[in-house]
């Protein structure tokens, strides 16, 4: 069995990321194992601007945001492998994987980077009821026949669920000639960016409906129509705001969902809210010298937070294969009061954090407080919150201080 | 012109042909889809049924209980999953006791081996999942799962590998007797065969008004289905049913053979022969009722839904007839007509031979054929000496369910080669992961169209107006 | 005349009222920043995008991605999009090449936002 010090699966924003920061440590001996034919991931596909504000300073397209990163890794001459698939991986961190040429084999890793991406919620798990044509799609399938298969699926769209991926092809399939009638949103607020309402739906007078939902899809090659209903408050169709609405295609735009398949084999204990992997300040997972990063361990709105993110799972990665991996007691986050999650889920103590969070619901004038106990440790005002963009929060080593566990809440100003 | 025409490529009419193969006539499969199995075959429950329930001395007794004998072999030489897993019926109260027993006793005269009433220990020391409120059971240990399409592809292909043709598309709107002869019209173009066997499913009635016969009726009996992720099939082992009511044997949590939990089947008759959409009704209909039956199923890792149509005739049993000369009938064929058509197909070709068809075996008929999961099955070094030899096996296409290249190649290839994305589903279960094909569709149509000579955009995913894609963007 | 837009600056996304006659703005309110001046006077006076897209390539299997190196007039978008639907290029390419120069004679090029060897 070869060994390698360090193995990236998933040679996406987040992969090439790590593997970036892990060779600035010092570890030479990297493999990133890509599936696709070229480094990048979605962001190949991600053919609009707006990636890189924090990073770079400028607005980047995806692919160009995924150029710089994998220029770095040509650069630096870090070895990759491309069109290869992982198929397990073990808790004592041995890789397998199969290609054309080597078939299936099997790598000894010294430490593992999960980061392997997610994938979007399909029409199986929406459960929309109705008849089952061709013409009903992902956001993120019709968005790579558009722009890299670079054939149209659709002529007249709607379009259920305002999630970014939703916003960006409605503005996609619209500059290429297809007219999108409406898009659904199921919640009183839209799950995608402001800038994203504005640019890709308002700029093209597309409605979007909030609270309504497909109840019903028409049509038995094709798709030829749905139908289209409010909800109630407990998202409940009402019956009567039924209203029939023509159109050839569906697409989804539903919510992603993290593709931990890899590390449930290896045995990293899965968060039940991100349904990623729950990790300590250094992103290491359950197990280890098994970290994670990116949308693999939770949704993330920008990709510049994913590569932060795996810059500092690619640096705890190269400290543990350096043995030089603080061992000590952790102290657990718990979301409560409007804080659906945080990541990471627990700090060693000793250690500071940046804490990423999502909200439950949109919010405004509330303040962000952290406890120990009854005691308030730190507070920070935010004028306006939304489910959609993750939040950030500071975490102090003096905070971690005499206790096992710290509270994080929304609290009303 | 042909020796006999089979009308429906179900898994009826696919056995039929495979049966028919086995003899020196030639065989046609007539189809009105792009692919085998789209009809009931499809979208079924996929139970091997033991035979307890059906009326003693009725057609459907008589082919479940030889059906059920035959299934395991037939499934072994197509290479098709089938499991002994063993059904149970569970009970609630007293009436439902006593509907057991008569299950039972119906069972015992079928000629069931090993049926056995359970009481509520030994119920849940071999389901510990089941409801503790389910407290008698009727255990049949011969019930078992089978892969409905994937024994009638694998039937319809091996039927052609000995010799049987299949001409897809071919919506039958008439059919004629010309002296001897039937001739088989679309509107188009006529084949001419001198048996024919109806086996139409849903619409085999309306096929068998075409040689005047209106003495049946078929009413579609649809059934909503739920399937749920392949982590949630370790829940339960045997098929579990509720005890039945009039409607048919109610709604069951399974675990199908290819390790997902199947919730389902509602039941409700309907006009529209074409009408598999699922309602927000039906789909909460079966999460209350085996939730009710087995407190922990996990509805929320359904990763599909879908309805299929049973034909159910107004005889009460299935209609194994010959209704005008050289003319068979095999209608009605609803459950436990899974189970029953490895033995209804060989009691159709008696048939054929009773009216008069010279069928001398044939002495080279090979009856097996090599599983559409061959790869899959494989050891490591198997899958790299194969690797070795033909590289594309090496390239996983689908992710959720590692699929490569190569096993797509194999099921547009081989007999009834995949011509649609559906096609390719049914044959490697590529796309009917967990991300529900949006990762590997685009790849896969991008096989479809080169392996076939086809554009990207006339690709479909089941046949007809089902595109994918209409045109290119620039 | 009176419009109301939300502005993107940042998260917040504020509803302003802007007030304007003649290529003039006459008040803008609903900001709670000073930012919010600016981009309610751009976007009601010259509202500008990037457009993203893109085009064939003529002697490879795929699609080369393309924006606008800089904002175009927004109510021109399609004008724009008719020109670069009429273009191809040649691999090989590299990110930043010109593909469409001067596009409707705005001074603003297309690039190409990926490198096709």
């Amino acid at each position: 069995m070869q060994t390698k010090d360090l193995v990236i699966i998933g040679g996406g924003p987040a992969g090439m990321s790590a593997a970036i920061s892990a060779y600035n440590e010092g570890i030479k001996d990297i493999l990133i194992i890509e599936r696709e034919e070229s480094l990048g991931g979605i962001l190949k596909q991600c053919i609009h601007n707006g990636f890189g504000l924090h990073k770079f300073g400028e607005q980047l397209t995806g692919p160009e945001y995924a150029e710089r990163y994998s220029d770095e890794v040509e650069k630096l001459g870090i070895p990759y492998i491309t069109e290869t698939m992982v198929v397990d991986v073990s808790e004592d961190r041995v890789v397998t994987a199969v290609n054309k040429k080597d078939g299936y084999f099997q790598i000894k890793a010294g430490a593992i980077v999960l980061a392997m991406g997610c994938r979007e919620r399909s029409r199986g798990a929406l459960n929309i009821p109705g008849h089952r044509p061709a013409g009903i799609y992902t956001a993120g399938t019709a968005q790579k026949f558009v722009n890299i298969m670079g054939y149209m699926p659709g002529k007249s769209v709607v379009i259920l669920g305002s999630g970014d991926i939703g916003l960006i092809m409605a503005r996609r399939m619209t500059l290429e000639g297809a007219k999108v009638k409406a898009v659904c949103e199921l919640m009183p607020y839209s799950g995608g960016l402001t800038r994203n309402i504005v640019q890709c739906l308002e700029d093209f007078d597309i409605p979007l409906m909030l609270s309504h939902t497909i109840t019903d899809i028409h049509g038995k090659d094709r798709v030829e129509g749905v139908t289209v209903c409010k909800v109630d408050e407990n998202r409940k169709p009402i019956e009567e705001t039924a209203q029939y609405i023509e159109c050839d295609t569906i697409l989804l735009s539903c919510g992603l969902i993290p593709e931990n398949e890899l590390s449930k084999s290896a045995g990293v204990v899965l968060d039940r809210v991100t349904s990623g992997a729950v990790v300590d300040e250094t992103r290491q997972t359950s197990i280890p010298g098994i970290f994670a990063c990116g949308n693999v361990l939770h949704v993330h709105d920008l990709v510049d937070f994913v590569s932060d993110e795996a810059e500092i799972a690619g640096k705890g990665a190269a400290e543990f294969i350096k043995g030089n991996t603080k061992i000590g007691e952790t102290v657990e986050i718990l979301p409560t009061d409007g804080v659906r999650y945080t990541v990471p889920q627990k700090v060693t103590r000793g250690e500071g954090a940046s804490l990423y969070f999502r909200v439950a619901d949109v919010y405004k004038n509330v303040t962000v407080a952290l406890y120990k106990g009854e005691e308030l440790l730190a507070k920070k005002k935010r004028p306006k919150v939304a489910p959609g963009e993750m939040e950030r929060f500071e975490i102090k080593p003096e905070y971690l201080e005499n206790t096992d566990k710290l509270t994080i809440k929304l609290e009303r100003n | 012109m042909y020796d006999i025409a089979v009308i429906g490529a179900g898994v009826i009419g696919s056995l039929i042909a495979r049966e028919a193969s086995r003899y020196n006539v030639s065989v046609v499969v007539i189809e009105k889809e792009a692919d085998s199995a789209l009809g009931a075959t499809g979208a079924n429950s996929g139970i091997v049924h033991a035979g307890f329930d059906a009326k003693p001395g009725s057609l459907k007794a008589r082919f479940n209980v030889e059906g059920n004998r035959m299934m395991e072999s037939v499934c072994r030489e197509l290479g098709v999953s089938y499991k002994n897993n063993g059904s149970l019926v569970i009970g609630f109260d007293d009436e439902d006791r006593k509907v057991i027993e008569d299950l039972y006793d119906r069972g015992v005269k079928n000629g069931v081996e090993r049926l056995e009433i359970v009481d509520s220990a030994r119920l849940h020391e071999l389901e510990p999942n089941v409801s503790d409120k389910a407290t008698v059971a009727l255990y049949a240990p011969t019930g078992g799962i089978v892969c409905p399409y994937g024994l009638a592809i694998a039937a319809l292909g091996n039927a052609m590998d000995n010799g049987a043709e299949l001409e897809r598309c071919f919506e039958v709107k008439s059919i004629t007797r010309k002296g001897d002869i039937y001739e088989i019209s679309n509107g188009v173009k006529t084949i001419e065969a001198k048996y024919v066997v109806n086996a139409a499913g849903v619409f085999s009635d309306r096929i068998a008004a075409m040689v005047g016969d209106n003495s049946f009726k078929i009413t579609p009996r649809k059934g909503e289905y739920m399937l749920c992720d392949k982590e949630s099939g370790g829940i339960v082992s045997h098929t579990i049913f509720r005890t039945p009511s009039k409607m048919g044997k109610g709604i069951l949590v399974s675990p199908t053979v290819d390790g997902n939990l199947l919730l389902g089947p509602t039941a409700t008759d309907i006009d529209d022969k074409e009408d598999t959409s699922t309602t927000p009704e039906g789909l909460a209909v079966i999460a209350n009722e085996c939730l009710a039956d087995v407190p922990g199923v996990p509805t929320r890792t359904v990763i599909t839904s879908f309805a299929g149509l049973r034909s159910v005739d107004d005889k009460g049993d299935f209609i194994i007839n010959s209704p005008a000369e050289n003319f068979i009938n095999c209608a009605g064929i609803e459950s436990p007509g899974l189970t029953s058509a490895p033995a209804i197909a060989v009691y159709v070709t008696e048939l054929l031979k009773d009216a008069g068809l010279s069928m001398t075996k044939k002495e080279n008929f090979n009856p097996n054929r090599v599983s559409m999961h061959e790869f899959r099955d494989m050891t490591i070094e198997e899958k790299n000496q194969r690797i070795k030899e033909d590289p594309t096996y090496g390239k996983i296409i689908c992710r959720c369910e590692t699929i490569s290249e190569g096993e797509i190649i194999r099921a547009i290839r081989e007999n009834p080669g995949a011509v649609t994305v559906d096609g390719v589903k049914r044959r490697t279960r590529a796309t009917m992961g967990r991300c529900g094909g949006g990762f590997c569709s685009p790849s896969i149509i991008g096989i479809i169209a080169r392996e076939l000579g086809m554009k990207y955009e006339e690709v479909t995913k089941f046949g007809g107006e089902s595109v994918y894609n209409f045109g290119e963007v620039k | 005349m009176k419009r109301e837009i939300i502005c993107t600056n940042c998260p917040m996304g504020c509803p302003l009222t802007v007030e304007y006659e003649d290529g003039k703005i006459l008040s803008i309110t609903g900001n709670t920043c000073k930012n919010g001046i600016t981009f309610g006077t751009n976007e009601v006076l010259c509202p500008k995008r990037t457009i993203t897209s893109i085009v064939k390539v003529t002697n490879r299997d795929m699609m080369l991605s393309v924006k606008s190196a800089s904002e175009l007039p927004k109510e021109r978008i399609f004008e724009f999009m008719d020109i670069i639907n009429k273009t191809s290029v040649t691999a090989p390419v590299k990110t930043g090449d010109v593909i469409v120069a001067d596009i409707g004679g705005t001074g603003i090029d297309i690039v190409a936002t990926k490198s096709i060897r």
